[in-house]
């Protein structure tokens, strides 16, 4: 049962790099590719607010630190 | 300016502007590159800080070796740990990015080389303090130290890689701001963005840090008076 699976993976996993070799193939000849379809659909608007949420993560992280050192100095 | 709160605040608009305009702004367009050009702001941001701090590092020790003050050593310290925590991040984030241009994390590359090898010889700094009991001899020998380090960052990062072949971007010439690959509105976004807001977050954290070795520092003198 197990070699089964093992097998059809095996399979699923090489049709999948034809495929990604197809399509390297069908790109080839193109301008350069730029994430112009994710921009349009406004998606990047959700990577965008990920990192800006880690980024107000951190600051408040050091902001809270310098505070506690400001009272630790008084 | 050590414990003033408006370079703080400077900062963080700094990076959200990086963050934000980092990718909704225009970039040239560049086979192979692609959109990975966006790294600008964030990988090469990061040699740029770790410079300015090794920069800001050497001053302090070359101050503490004339006035003898442990205060400067501990600014020299710290700021050479920021530099060497920015410098690791860039070489990561560089081997990231590389593995999806060049095809591999690690090339072998002029560029790639000469940034680890400053980064070792700035680790032997610690490891060399470390090593030292004695506070008044550590202090001193890891500031002679610190400036053979600084030196050594002119072959390693500075010169070496401007003069031989690479794969990096920029190739021949200056590594990072090559004129031919990014355009003015990358421009406005790396000088006004970027290097400002990752410096000034590294400065923030390395002040936090000396603020806690300064008062360490006084609390053990207190301690001796008492004694």
């Amino acid at each position: 049962m197990q070699k089964r699976i093992f097998s059809v993976l095996i399979t699923v996993i090489s049709l999948l790099m034809c495929i990604t070799a197809f399509a390297q193939d069908s790109t080839a000849n193109k301008k350069p590719e730029m994430a112009d379809a994710l921009r349009a659909d406004g998606k990047i608007y959700v990577v965008i607010a990920v990192l800006v949420t880690i980024l107000a993560g951190l600051i408040l992280y050091v902001a809270r630190l310098d505070r506690k050192i400001t009272k630790m100095e008084k | 300016m050590l414990r003033s709160t408006w370079w703080k605040i400077l900062c963080v608009i700094f990076l959200l502007y990086t963050f934000i305009a980092g990718f909704l702004g225009g970039v040239p367009v560049k086979p192979i590159l692609n959109e990975t050009i966006r790294n600008l702001y964030f990988h090469v941001a990061m040699w740029f800080s770790m410079m300015i701090f090794f920069i800001i590092s050497v001053v302090y020790s070359i101050k503490y070796l004339r006035t003898n003050n442990i205060g400067f050593d501990i600014y020299a310290v710290e700021y050479a740990k920021a530099g060497i925590v920015f410098g690791a991040l860039g070489l990561t984030t560089g081997a990231i990015w590389a593995r999806y241009t060049w095809g591999a994390f690690w090339s072998n590359d002029p560029k790639q080389i000469g940034a680890a090898i400053a980064l070792l010889i700035y680790l032997a700094y610690f490891v060399l303090r470390n090593s030292i009991t004695d506070i008044d001899k550590r202090s001193r020998i890891g500031a002679v130290y610190n400036i053979f380090a600084f030196a050594m960052l002119f072959p390693t990062i500075w010169i070496i890689p401007r003069l031989v072949e690479s794969l990096h971007p920029g190739g021949m010439g200056n590594p990072a701001l090559n004129t031919g690959d990014i355009d003015s509105r990358m421009r406005v976004i790396f000088w006004f963005g970027a290097i400002p807001g990752w410096t000034l977050l590294g400065t923030w954290i390395t002040t936090l840090r000396i603020r806690l070795q300064l008062l360490s520092e006084k609390k053990l003198q207190n301690a001796e008076k008492n004694f």
